[in-house]
């Protein structure tokens, strides 16, 4: 009897690496799948954050992808190791400060060494990517970059543009027949929806930037005007959430304010009030707000005036706030005249 | 077989699924978990986790905004 092959595969939670895997459960592999969390995923958070989204029902997709495919999903924590990737990416950023070649390669490299673990002993490694489909990573050229630097080589297979590469060896060994393999290309979604629709998908997701924030260029420029205050590319898990959330002000370099936006925000922010110096409005509805960086006693009288500005006081003459300092067990009260948006400069906002 | 708590409280989806996953890996079959987490988005992603791992679901609970799971684990 033929030895059962087994694959591993990159499940995003979109719609590429579900149709890769289903491609080849279909002929007979196990396949189980592999995702990673850097930090920086769209998936959960900000939904998880903001009260609107709460109302939303809410799920992680990749979770969702492996029980519509009915294999198991291995979720592996990447946040610390991932980060050499975003400060040294060999291959550059993208657009933003996506570092998407370098990404893939440092994935496919996880999932390797996953597959190669005693415990699991998998052959070969899937991945949804497409040939054409992204500028940066998934070009004719960058894909022999991503299968020889992550160490996989011939045991890396994409099975939607696999026609379009030379052979690997689950093909050349026969474990997959090559003919059942697909030769997409471009940016041209169709092919994928037309094999969604055999395969009976109706529900996928497809993110249309990227699967992560760096892709996008309001973050990105958060994150850099993060690195530029700090004077090095450094961030801890902490850092990059709070990027995703709240108005992020910069009134001088030494320290920035993060004011939240509405109630789930609020309900977040709070859980960072013994990290960060916290002001809330006292006197009127109004939001909450972390002041990051090293703030002197006057800067965060100031940031007082700030969060003012977005409560429902902000036309009164009078708003009355508190700070709290980290470690704190009474707030300081103070009362603030809001500053006038004419005099926040739009430059402040990060 | 033994019962352990893990805290996942105040941690975003997906690392509370992530922290149930690592520690059900070093659990054997038959003792339970629980776990207590206040994302909402938990709600979805442990039990779609349990189930597609093959663990069993015995009890979840909200209290305010804490959520709690009780998980058997089988292998
Ligand atoms: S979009 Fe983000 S997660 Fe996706 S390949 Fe690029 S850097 Fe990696």
């Amino acid at each position: 009897m033929n030895e059962q092959r087994k694959a591993v595969s990159l499940i995003s939670g979109g719609l590429d690496s579900m149709l890769a895997t289903k491609v080849i459960l279909d002929q007979g592999i196990h396949v189980e799948g592999i995702n990673f969390f850097t930090g920086f995923c769209v998936e959960g958070h900000t939904h998880a954050i903001r009260a609107k989204a709460r109302k939303k029902e809410k799920r992680n997709n990749a979770l969702w992808v492996a029980e519509q495919l009915g294999i198991k999903l291995h979720i592996v924590d990447v946040i610390d190791e991932y980060k050499d990737v975003v400060f040294n990416p060999k291959h550059g950023y993208g657009q933003n400060l996506n570092p998407c070649l370098d990404c893939k390669v440092f994935m496919v490299n996880k999932a390797v060494a996953w597959a190669e673990m005693v415990e699991n002993d998998f052959d070969f490694i899937i991945t949804g990517e497409v040939i054409g489909q992204r500028p940066m990573s998934q070009r004719k050229d960058t894909m022999p970059v991503i299968a020889r630097e992550s160490g996989a080589d011939d045991r890396l297979l994409r099975p939607l543009c696999a026609k379009n590469l030379p052979p690997t060896l689950p093909e050349l060994e026969g474990w997959v027949d090559r003919d059942q393999l697909f030769d997409f290309h471009g940016r041209n979604r169709k092919p994928q929806i037309a094999l969604a629709k055999s395969f009976g998908f109706e529900e996928y997701s497809q993110p249309a930037g990227g699967c992560c924030f760096l892709t996008d260029k309001a973050y990105s420029g958060k994150l850099a005007d993060l690195w530029q205050s700090r004077g090095e590319r450094s961030y801890e898990l902490d850092d990059i959430m709070l990027l995703k959330i709240g108005r992020h002000l910069r009134p001088k370099p030494h320290y920035k304010v993060i004011v939240s936006r509405e109630e789930g925000e609020n309900h977040y922010l709070q859980g960072y009030q013994k990290c960060y110096p916290t002001i809330r409005t006292i006197s009127h509805g109004g939001p909450i707000t972390l002041v990051d960086g090293n703030p002197t006693p006057e800067d965060l009288e100031f940031a007082a005036r700030i969060t003012a500005r977005y409560s429902q006081g902000r036309d009164s003459d009078e708003v009355t706030l508190t700070i709290t300092l980290p470690g704190d067990e009474e707030p300081e009260e103070v009362t603030v005249k809001p500053i006038p948006p004419s005099e926040i400069p739009a430059n402040w906002h990060v | 077989m033994s019962e352990i708590e893990l805290d996942a409280r105040h941690l975003l989806c997906p690392l509370p699924v992530i922290r149930t996953q690592d520690k059900i890996a070093s659990l054997e079959s038959g003792d339970t978990i629980i776990v207590t987490c206040t994302d909402p988005g938990t709600l979805n992603d442990i039990p779609a986790w349990c189930r597609i791992h093959g663990h069993e679901m015995l009890e979840h609970r909200t209290e305010g905004r804490e959520l709690s799971f009780r998980i058997l684990v089988h292998k």
